[in-house]
């Protein structure tokens, strides 16, 4: 990815290069095709040159248990019972949603750490990451972590890389079932149309496209048998947006906080050219004076009183 | 008349002073290294702690270094800021002060209304500061809260910076603008004159105990 592709950066209030105009990308994961088989976290591993640590079985299908620094999708396996009584093995790969208006990026505190491509691509930059997790608190879905290694956030970064040079990314690739395909954003919902409709012929009648709305849209969507509960899905959540907390810390706050303490100096200083400084004067002076010599004869409390002269 | 009667006056002793200035020496690396990471445009403070990674590891440290001392001077100094009677009606002639017109306000002690407000303004403040800043720890704490707290405290320690700088630039221009008052924090006296014109109750308390 060309410099000029970045179209957003973490903790810059000047727009960034906005001339060229690329196609938007996204990865479409069909979760009513997924098997389980967990390619696509080796594909990930492979393609980055991760290996996590080896962990422990919990007694389920999810391994790793969460997202890590080294680990930037894992299969999410939820077993649903249906009104029928009927057993839905519901199988989320997770990881970076790619929104359209980032949360991680609009709580970064270090210029360039965070970028959006142009193509929709969300990418941490660990060379100017300074390790305050601030991307965690804002993001949306709980998906950067930092790494107990080297003190920076990592996630998945949609294979940036291999897209940059026309691939698609490396879980796209391996996926046996086609569960995950890639392209253009249109192409990708034209794809979903297609399984939405299928899926719906079937009896599914809430399947639908998971593109949420309150982050702009994300550029990984998912294709759901329950699109009407999507916190089924291992609490996929079903209205996801920037908390208003971030929102307030990261928007209003700034620059009014920086205008509140800048006006505070300013009143400051036209206070001292309008009004002056408050100086002792000379009655100050010569009534401590009175006081003292008053008190060589009278007690203290008497020069005191003298105060309103 | 006897000399003793014209000399300056102690206000704060040297313990007092130290730790005024050890806590005001840690809130401007504080205060600088969190605006640093609060508004784009002060970013390159960093580089004032050796970049973005050290302003991040040593911003709580320096942080919790504050409060201790913070704590010290707020145990100090407590027991003069508590408001008393005639602070209401110090407070309401507020024009007065800001006019240079202090011969019309009430006698006051050793702290009038608006250094009583700041002072509790501050100790409120720091430990805002002190327990939102233990939650957005990522390093040691954060793990132990939920998202929304973290979210809450993030918010939460970025207005009690602000209340805590802006009331810090109010306490410094008060030094500045109010003569003589400077010398009470470097060599620890004021004047006579200066007591008694700012501080009359307490210009008549410490005569009192000097005969």
């Amino acid at each position: 990815m060309a410099t000029q592709d970045i179209i957003a950066r973490s903790a810059t209030t000047t727009p960034s290069p906005s001339v060229r105009q690329t196609d938007e990308v996204a990865k479409l994961i069909d979760t009513t095709v997924c098997i389980g088989c967990k390619a696509c976290q080796v594909a990930c591993s492979e393609w980055n040159d991760l290996r996590d640590e080896v962990g422990d079985n919990v007694g389920v299908y999810d391994n790793p248990t969460d997202l890590t620094a080294d680990s930037w999708t894992v299969m999410r396996f939820d077993e649903h019972e249906t009104s029928e009584g009927d057993l839905e093995w519901l199988i989320r790969k997770d990881g970076c949603m790619h929104c359209e208006d980032p949360g991680c990026l609009k709580a970064c505190p270090s210029p360039g750490a965070i970028v959006k491509y142009d193509n929709g691509i969300v990418d941490f930059d660990q060379d100017k990451c300074i390790g305050c997790g601030y991307c965690i608190t804002g993001c949306p879905f709980d998906v950067p972590r930092i790494s107990q290694k080297d003190n920076k956030a990592y996630k998945c970064t949609l294979c940036s890389d291999r897209v940059s040079v026309g691939l698609e990314p490396a879980c796209v690739k391996t996926c046996p079932t086609g569960a995950i395909v890639f392209g253009t954003k249109d192409d990708m919902k034209e794809h979903a149309n297609w399984r939405i409709q299928d899926l719906k012929g079937r009896g599914y009648e809430n399947a639908g496209l998971y593109d949420p709305p309150g982050v702009g849209g994300t550029h990984v969507m998912y294709v759901l048998h329950h699109a009407d509960k999507p916190q089924l899905y291992s609490d996929l959540p079903r209205d996801p947006a920037i908390s208003p907390l971030v929102g307030a810390w990261k928007g209003v706050a700034k620059p009014l906080a920086m205008l509140a303490m800048a006006a505070t100096a300013a009143a400051g200083f036209f206070h001292y050219i309008r009004i002056g400084p408050n100086r002792v004067s000379k009655e100050d002076e010569a009534a401590v004076e009175q006081d003292s010599a008053q008190a060589g004869s009278n007690s203290p409390e008497a020069g005191g009183k003298s105060d309103e002269q | 008349m006897n000399s003793n009667q014209n000399q300056d006056l102690q206000r704060y002793n040297a313990n007092e002073r130290s730790n005024h200035w050890a806590v005001a020496l840690l809130f401007v690396m504080a205060a600088l290294s969190g605006l640093a990471l609060f508004h784009p445009a002060l970013f390159w403070m960093t580089n004032l702690f050796g970049g973005g990674p050290w302003t991040r590891i040593l911003h709580p440290f320096i942080g919790v270094a504050m409060m201790l001392f913070f704590l010290g001077l707020a145990f100090r100094f407590a027991g003069r800021n508590r408001f008393k009677a005639h602070d209401r009606q110090w407070l309401s002639q507020w024009r007065d002060m800001i006019s240079n017109r202090e011969e019309n306000l009430p006698r006051i002690g050793k702290y009038n209304a608006g250094q009583k407000l700041l002072f509790w303004v501050l100790v409120v403040s720091m430990l805002a500061l002190l327990f939102s800043g233990i939650v957005i720890w990522r390093e040691y704490f954060s793990g132990f809260f939920g998202i929304g707290v973290i979210r809450f405290a993030s918010l939460l320690h970025a207005v009690a910076a602000f209340v805590l700088i802006s009331s810090i630039i109010v306490h410094i221009y008060a030094a500045i603008w109010v003569k003589g008052s400077v010398g009470a924090m470097t060599s620890g006296k004021v004047s006579r004159a200066w007591a008694r014109k700012h501080h009359a109750l307490w210009y008549d308390e410490v005569r009192k105990n000097q005969r």
